[in-house]
């Protein structure tokens, strides 16, 4: 399959990039590393007439680490971040997510921007934003504004975003000394899109527990909830305190829900095994 | 050192640099390894234009009016266009069997998801497929036959042939009870064992996939087809058929070929309509198949349902093997191979080299509304071990014995060598249990066992298992004639000729798609005529340069390409000699050729074969008058001693670690050990086998096409279609028995597609032994996550 034709035209800058698309309509899109909507333009899944490349804009590969923050750029690739070649805040996991996303060919063009922009529900970047709630940056034609991971997707492969805003920046919490995470994801072999994923992230001097099941029909569903945490660590009331969390998730296919299940008492486990600090994945 | 090192350097296994049995350096490589090599694709043609083709998007249905794009009807074509061109009809000869027509375009009616209905012609892909998706078909929607044993039923959803009446290609019968045991181990047999098992629908993956560049040649009055096949000289004669132009007037080249296990062995309806469309437009024309048409329209193999009952004894010998299989054949009988190869093959492989007192075996070739079910690497006999090792476990576990066990109390013994089995296919030798003991001493059953019985500390259960198979290749005329289908192997060719420099060209009618043809028969004219490997050439896949044959397929090339390129060295060998005696006045058998070249030892004369060459092109004035003027150019054909084929064979086993509570599978260990004669180069052998392997770990856990009720297939691209790489690819150890055939050439016997064929038994095997103890049994593959999962739930185990 070939692509049918579209325009393209390199931004110079963020603001050149609003204007090109403000200036299509309905008829442009971002294309960043062209790892997701490069495929779907091949297999016509989508059609577009206008895609504005944002590879070449210098400012949304910067990465600026602030006292409480660091703000990475929405160009910066998966490669990037498992290379560590900006600064870890989070005790490890963006590295150790990176790495795993996909193949390194995708990594080495795929960024964190698209990523989150094509909002698929099984993709790690979207977990990991939504476990972090994350500050998303965006650049529209009335300007700048941010909107929280929390509230960012209005459900799978719908962004919201409007079709003349770009994401500029992705602003995470740095992790106080303390906090720990835990990751794991299934799939069926490395680099496939994952079947479940179950994520922890406990940061007790910012007052953060988050749980997180992700991989599920809709975005990820996220407990915030240090009192419900406590209840899946205590095996008296484990049992329970999952069933709720699953049916919170909206999860009812049985095996989805075992297999949630399963994945979120690897990363509890996990949590438990390492301590304060870096935690696991598998 | 571990034992396998150690085996390598045992006196009798130290290999030649040179010929058959070393392990030499693949020709190949360099252009392969340096992006060099020219496929399909990479031709560019002055003035080439693009097809794109509107496909069926139903299983079922009526076709209607097709609308073509206002202003570029003379871009599209349907068949009403593709005048005097016939369908594909592979018929087999064998009774009862129902022909099918496959128009290259659609006409009546649409029997699969991704029938070709129109071809768009323009100056790139893209454009063809913009053209194409403006075309408008008017489809009736019928009633989508989609599962085999309901197709074959009573009440079949529907007919994929109206004029047949029932759903079957072919239907056979294979009764082989000389004692009249059948009946009486049903009654009293002390172990019964019946299992319905399945194999899902795959979908072969190339990297490289089918294409053709097609263009007429105006001066030769000549159709030139490029296309990635690995049969030309058979693409050539079912052009011919459809084309109604006889065959010297169609040229048909196969450039480099990137994979093929069977796929590119077929006459795909692309191919037609490309032919049709250059003679048409008098312009080159081409179509590069993308992998969605590979997967969910063109590529379909394996899908096979058995109902199958072991009879045994408690000492786990055999008494009769009972069985009901069917094949879904899909819509189409397919060129050159039929419809119905697959499933009555299974009807004579089933019993393979183990001893029985009866068999019973019916099968089914069913049609269906999904793609032609076409040969892979295996054909039947994935399927066939599969059903049958895994319920001899299945007996084992019944009779509480090693599984092991079982088989060595069944299988044929070296001393029983040469076997007619009870089917009546003649092993021609073979040490398999040996293969087998020494399989399991690779792995070390006793430590897995003692490791299986400690349990894991993470929890997850150890299972081992193993298999046998063996692998009838290079069989010929007394097979095949029986079949009945378009293609019938006789002698293999080889056409030879040195050059005036002392250049030994070789032509063949095979073609290599990855088998290092171009490596090893240069070793076999080491061999017999001294000259090094690096100053051979071989040409093949090109019908107008090379002798006739029916390509590569069915494990053969070793045994009949190197066969015939070693009789052919072997006449030109006679031919040096005589001119070589002349030029040294002496008598032609006091003159040897060899690696030192051509010698008389006796006179102390010794001259290089480009010597010889050179004399006789260049300087005839040197030659008697009484020469023999044949010159240094021969075309000899071959056949093996016996054409009822070679029997190659292996025993592999594995070890793995199942996560219950995931539903995966961990491959700890993996060991063949494999016997294919003499190997004209281990190195290639080895190579054969661990490809193989990997495509039979993705049978065994991964690959599947799934079709929903509508006849819809739902894995059209590889995030849906999973293949094994190189993560899910365990270490191997490979081990090598040497029992020469005593038919061939060499004692080689073909080993191309044994690889493919054990895996999914051994690896479902080691699942059952893990799972033994909870009463859980896998019976179909791939077993996937899920799949076991919901296995372990039915039976109360995990969540």
């Amino acid at each position: 399959m070939k692509a049918a034709a579209f325009a393209y035209r390199a931004a110079a800058s963020e603001a050149d990039a609003v204007a090109l698309l403000a200036a299509a309509g309905d008829a442009g899109k971002v294309i960043g590393g062209s790892q997701s909507l490069g495929p779907m333009l091949n297999l016509r899944l989508a059609y577009v007439e206008q895609l504005v490349g944002v590879r070449g804009i210098a400012s949304l590969q910067s990465v600026t680490l602030a006292d409480d923050t660091l703000r990475i750029g929405s160009g910066v690739t998966h490669a990037m971040i498992e290379d560590g070649a900006l600064p870890d805040v989070t005790m490890g996991l963006l590295p150790a997510v990176a790495q795993r996303i996909a193949y390194r060919a995708v990594r080495n063009r795929g960024t964190l921007g698209g990523s989150l922009a094509h909002a698929d529900p099984a993709a790690d970047w979207v977990s990991v934003m939504r476990l972090l709630n994350a500050r998303l940056h965006l650049l529209g034609p009335a300007g700048p504004r941010s909107v929280m991971a929390d509230a960012f997707w209005l459900g799978a492969f719908t962004p919201g975003l409007a079709p003349d805003e770009i994401i500029v920046a992705v602003e995470l919490p740095r992790f106080a000394p303390g906090a720990r995470w835990a990751y794991r994801k299934l799939c069926r072999k490395p680099g496939e899109f994952a079947d479940a994923i179950a994520a922890v992230w406990v940061d007790p001097a910012r007052g953060v527990a988050r749980v997180l099941l992700g991989a599920l029909d809709g975005m990820p569903h996220v407990m915030d909830d240090a009192a419900a945490l406590a209840a899946l660590q205590s095996p008296a009331t484990r049992p329970d305190a999952t069933t709720q969390l699953l049916d919170d998730a909206g999860l009812n296919d049985p095996d989805a829900r075992a297999l949630h299940a399963e994945m979120l008492r690897r990363a509890l486990a996990d949590l438990d095994r390492f301590g304060p600090g870096p935690g696991a994945q598998a | 050192m571990n034992e396998s090192e150690a085996r390598h350097l045992t006196a009798e296994n130290i290999e030649p640099a040179h010929g058959v049995g070393a392990s030499l350096r693949r020709k190949e490589d360099g252009r392969f390894l340096l992006g060099q090599g020219q496929y399909v694709g990479d031709l560019r043609l002055p003035g080439l234009l693009d097809v794109a083709f509107v496909r069926s998007p139903v299983a079922h249905g009526r076709l209607g009016a097709i609308t073509k794009p206002a202003g570029a009807e003379a871009s599209v074509f349907t068949m009403d266009d593709l005048v005097g061109v016939k369908p594909i009809r592979a018929v087999s000869g064998l009774q009862g069997f129902k022909p099918s027509d496959q128009w290259p375009l659609a006409r009546g009616k649409l029997r699969q998801v991704g029938e070709l209905v129109a071809m768009c012609v323009a100056p790139s892909r893209a454009l063809a497929e913009d053209l194409a998706a403006q075309v408008e078909v008017d489809i009736t929607d019928l009633p989508a036959v989609v599962d085999m044993l309901s197709a074959r039923g009573a009440t079949p959803p529907a007919l994929v042939h109206d004029e047949w009446g029932d759903n079957v290609f072919l239907h056979t019968q294979t009764h082989i009870d000389p004692a009249g045991a059948l009946d009486r181990v049903r009654a009293d047999a002390p172990i019964v064992v019946r299992r319905q098992v399945r194999t899902a629908r795959q979908s072969m993956a190339p990297i490289e996939g089918r294409g053709v560049v097609c263009q007429w040649d105006s001066r030769l009055e000549q159709l030139v087809m490029h296309t990635a096949a690995q049969m030309p000289h058979i693409n050539r004669a079912g052009l011919s058929e459809c084309l109604g132009i006889d065959q010297g007037r169609i040229r048909v080249i196969a450039p480099d070929v990137g994979g093929g296990f069977g796929y590119k062995g077929i006459l795909l309806p692309e191919e037609i309509c490309l032919a049709w469309l250059a003679m048409h437009l008098k312009r080159p024309v081409r179509w590069i198949e993308d992998r969605r048409e590979q997967l969910s329209a063109n590529a379909n193999c394996r899908e096979h349902a058995y109902d199958i009952t072991l009879y045994a004894e408690k000492s786990g010998r055999l008494l009769a093997i009972d069985c009901d299989a069917t094949v879904d054949s899909g819509a189409y009988s397919s060129y050159p191979f039929s419809a119905c190869l697959e499933a009555a093959q299974v009807g004579s492989i089933l019993p393979g080299p183990y001893r029985m007192d009866a068999y019973g075996c019916r099968t089914w070739s069913v049609a269906t509304n999904k793609p032609p079910i076409l040969p892979y690497r295996g054909v039947a006999r994935t399927g066939v071990c599969f059903a049958l090792e895994i319920v001899l476990d299945a007996v084992a576990r019944a009779a509480g014995l090693e599984p092991h066990v079982v088989r060595l109390a069944n299988l044929v013994s070296p001393g029983q060598m040469p076997f007619r089995n009870i089917t009546g296919k003649d092993f021609d030798s073979g040490d398999y249990p040996q293969a087998l003991n020494r399989a399991l001493a690779l792995l070390d059953l006793p430590a897995w066992r003692a490791r299986q019985r400690q349990g894991e500390a993470d929890g997850r259960r150890i299972g081992v298992g193993h298999a046998v198979y063996c692998e009838q290749a290079a069989h010929g005329t007394s097979v095949y004639h029986g079949w009945g289908i378009p293609m019938v192997p006789g002698h293999e060719a080889c056409a030879a000729r040195l050059t005036p420099d002392g250049i030994l060209e070789l032509r063949i009618g095979a073609h290599s798609h990855g088998q290092s043809l171009e490596t090893t028969l240069a070793q076999v004219a080491y061999t017999v005529l001294g000259i090094d490997e690096a100053q051979v050439r071989l040409v093949h896949g090109d019908t107008g340069m090379s002798p006739y044959s029916t390509g590569t397929w069915g494990s053969r090339c070793a045994v009949m390409s190197g066969g015939a390129v070693a009789e052919a060295c072997e006449a030109l060998a006679r031919r040096v000699r005589h001119i070589a005696a002349a030029l040294m006045g002496v008598p032609s058998d006091a003159v040897q050729v060899g690696p030192e070249g051509v010698v008389c030892a006796a006179e102390g004369q010794r001259l290089s074969l480009a010597e010889v060459a050179h004399a006789w092109y260049r300087q005839p004035q040197r030659m008697p008058a009484d020469v023999d003027p044949a010159g240094l150019e021969v075309t000899v054909g071959y056949k093996a001693g016996r054409d009822t084929g070679t029997f190659s064979y292996a025993a592999h086993a594995c070890a793995l670690a199942i996560d219950t509570r995931l539903g995966t599978v961990e491959l700890l260990d993996y060991v063949v050990v494999e016997d294919g004669g003499t190997l004209l180069n281990p190195q290639v052998v080895d190579g054969q086998i661990l490809g193989g392997l990997a495509q039979g770990i993705g049978t065994a856990l991964y690959e599947e096409m799934p079709f929903d009720d509508q006849g819809q297939p739902l894995a059209s691209t590889l995030a849906d279609y999973l293949l094994p790489g190189a993560t899910e690819l365990p270490p191997v150890r490979i081990e090598h028995l040497h029992t020469p055939s005593p038919h061939t050439r060499f004692g080689q016997k073909g080993i191309g597609e044994g690889g493919a064929i054990a895996p999914p038994a051994v690896i479902v095997n080691a699942i059952n032994d893990a799972l033994a103890g909870l009463g859980v049994e896998m019976m179909q593959c791939p077993v996937t996550p899920r799949r076991l999962r919901e296995a372990l739930r039915r039976a109360g185990v995990g969540a």
